[in-house]
């Protein structure tokens, strides 16, 4: 049987390499896996470029800062699979909350206007919100940029955003340390929880299908062993179908709860598998729609147009340079050609395109594909703005 | 030159510094708390910065260092990988390093290195540590399973050890295996 170790953070989208194993999906394909749990981004990108794992759930744009070496040497990497979009809310201490008198009822525009008020009245005071975001280069950093400058707020210098580990945002409100976090789950679950916290609104109110986790190889091992990372992708596609299946939540949460992966309670976890997250302590659940997305109408595929996004942003907030060759070695770092051989014959739906205008589509649509109808969610920004892969530089223009 | 050591165990922490010390390195401030970390390397403006690779702060140093805010422009010792046996061994280890840009490899190579070999001895004695506590567990199930036959089969204890060692031999199992499946079983069986 081959042998993959994957590293992965204590996070809710990490559910379907632990279901693969846990469920013997990876083991029906021949592949057995050893899962190795860590508290940073760093330790997970440093265990994958040395060797230490062969595979590693990671934040899209770290896998993209691995490829580049943004800050270190590079790494060439491949991400064949995308392990889930979204997930991440955005949370508030409950003294901002307060001061906010608005949250997941509103929506998002409404909520960031009225976040950069208060911001800019806190500056004027002499004092900048703080807000954490999981690494430099994560989604999660991207999102909120964004959104904030969508809103008239400017990242750099209206507020002032820190990095804190998913695991730490929890003890970071209740230290008082911070004043709001974009971050994944179960963990505003657990200030909200604790009384320390209150989400405001997610992520995925930002950018419907907004790119978030992947898994990443190496690129030399994903060339050495590719029959083996195939049969990977397969026994991961089988823990989507998995998780997809109302039926099997209250497995998969209690699965997810154990010590070893996430070590929260099971009703906590549950709450970003079904979407169904209570905001406030003690309050009633508020459905949000698509605010994970694991599995389903290609969430797994890895589109290049995605990565290109990312570089984009990379180089809007000055994390890269806005070069050709910068967007084309972002976007080599997504493989949808594994995918596509991996699942080649299987049933699987497989779009036959690598690029997609990113934000185009307000309603269910149907999408050119092999092997099956693909159906297509609404992936909007929520102001509206399209990113067309073929003129990232126009897209770039268009933010002055 | 000035270094820092940001470790979340003050025994490892101290191991390395007492080796940082021997070697003549004297300039060596520990940072065992999370909290105020960047702060404190603010004020330090260490040359190196020695980190445990699991430490939960890591995340936030590297932004602080992006920002150049905490350290004069530290860089991952990894930028520079002319030396991949040492950085290999440095994962392995579990330690991870930061240094100020421009700063001389051949000065660098030594701290590590012995930074290296002093997380190594500590985990080879933390291991050591868990055989030892497994085997007082081990110890403990082993007389639980004797007390049991000595009241159940009405024997003193050296002869309930030689009921369990005999088993042992005749299944070819460890003794704490049979041990343990005794105490299972009378559990079940309601042994009380």
């Amino acid at each position: 049987m081959s042998q993959f170790r994957i590293g992965f953070l204590p996070l809710v989208d990490a559910v379907l390499p632990i279901v693969a194993h846990e469920m013997g999906l990876a083991a029906r394909e021949g592949v057995h896996l050893t899962l190795i749990k860590d508290r940073t981004w760093a330790t997970v990108r440093d265990r994958l470029a040395y060797g230490q794992t062969d595979a590693a759930h990671l934040v899209a744009p770290v896998a993209i800062a691995m490829a580049l070496g943004l800050d270190r040497a590079p790494v060439p990497i491949g991400a064949p699979f995308m392990l889930g979009l979204n997930g991440n809310a955005i949370a508030v201490s409950n003294v901002l909350a307060e001061e906010l008198g608005i949250g997941m009822e509103a929506d998002v525009r409404t909520v960031g206007e009225r976040l950069t008020a208060v911001a800019k009245a806190q500056l004027s005071m002499g004092r900048r919100l703080r807000i954490a975001v999981v690494h430099r280069y994560s989604s999660h950093n991207y999102m909120l940029r964004y959104w904030l400058a969508a809103c008239g707020c400017d990242p750099d210098f209206d507020v002032e955003i820190v990095v804190v580990a998913p695991p730490l945002i929890a003890d970071a409100f209740a230290a008082g340390e911070i004043d709001a976090s974009v971050v994944g789950e179960p963990w505003n679950s657990l200030a909200v929880e604790r009384g320390d916290g209150v989400i405001i609104s997610s992520t995925s109110r930002i950018w419907t299908r907004g790119v978030e986790k992947l898994l990443a190889f190496r690129s030399e091992l994903l060339e050495d062993r590719r029959p083996d990372v195939e049969a990977l992708l397969r026994a991961l596609y089988a823990a989507g179908q998995v998780v997809l299946d109302p039926g099997h939540t209250d497995m998969v949460a209690r699965l997810l709860a154990r010590e070893e992966y996430i070590g929260l309670p099971q009703a906590v976890i549950a709450r970003a598998i079904t979407g169904r997250m209570i905001c406030q302590r003690g309050g009633e659940p508020t459905r949000v729609e698509d605010f994970l997305v694991l599995h389903g109408e290609a969430a797994n595929f890895p589109w290049r147009s995605q990565a290109m996004w990312l570089y984009s942003q990379m180089v809007r907030w000055g994390h890269a340079k806005p070069t050709e060759e910068g967007f084309a070695a972002a976007a080599a770092v997504f493989r949808p050609d594994v995918y596509r051989s991996a699942f080649a014959g299987t049933g699987a739906v497989l779009p036959g395109a690598s690029l997609k205008v990113e934000g185009a589509i307000s309603a269910p649509l149907g999408a050119g594909s092999h092997g099956g109808r693909l159906v297509m969610g609404p992936d909007a920004f929520f102001d509206g703005r399209l990113f067309d892969p073929d003129d990232p530089f126009g897209y770039l223009a268009s933010d002055r | 030159m000035k270094i820092a050591v940001i470790d979340e165990s003050a025994a490892r922490a101290a191991v390395i510094e007492e080796g940082l010390r021997e070697a003549g390195l004297t300039d060596v401030t520990v940072l065992l708390d999370r909290r105020g970390v960047v702060a404190a390397l603010e004020r330090l403006a260490p040359d190196v910065v020695l980190i445990n690779l699991e430490n939960p702060s890591r995340d936030m140093l590297e932004e602080s260092f992006a920002l150049s805010r905490a350290v004069a422009r530290p860089i991952a010792m990894f930028v520079d990988q002319s030396d991949d046996a040492s950085i290999g061994d440095a994962v392995d280890a579990g330690i991870s390093a930061y240094v100020v840009d421009g700063l001389r490899k051949d000065r660098i190579r030594p701290v590590v290195e012995l930074a290296i070999r002093r997380f190594n001895a500590f985990s080879r004695l933390q291991s050591e540590l868990h055989e030892a506590r497994s085997a007082l567990a081990e110890r403990k199930t082993i007389d639980k399973a004797k007390m049991l036959l000595m009241k159940r089969r009405k024997v003193d204890e050296p002869a309930a050890y030689a009921l369990l060692r005999k088993q042992a031999m005749d299944s070819g199992r460890r003794i704490v295996e049979i041990a343990e499946a005794l105490i299972t079983a009378d559990s079940i069986l309601g042994g009380e």
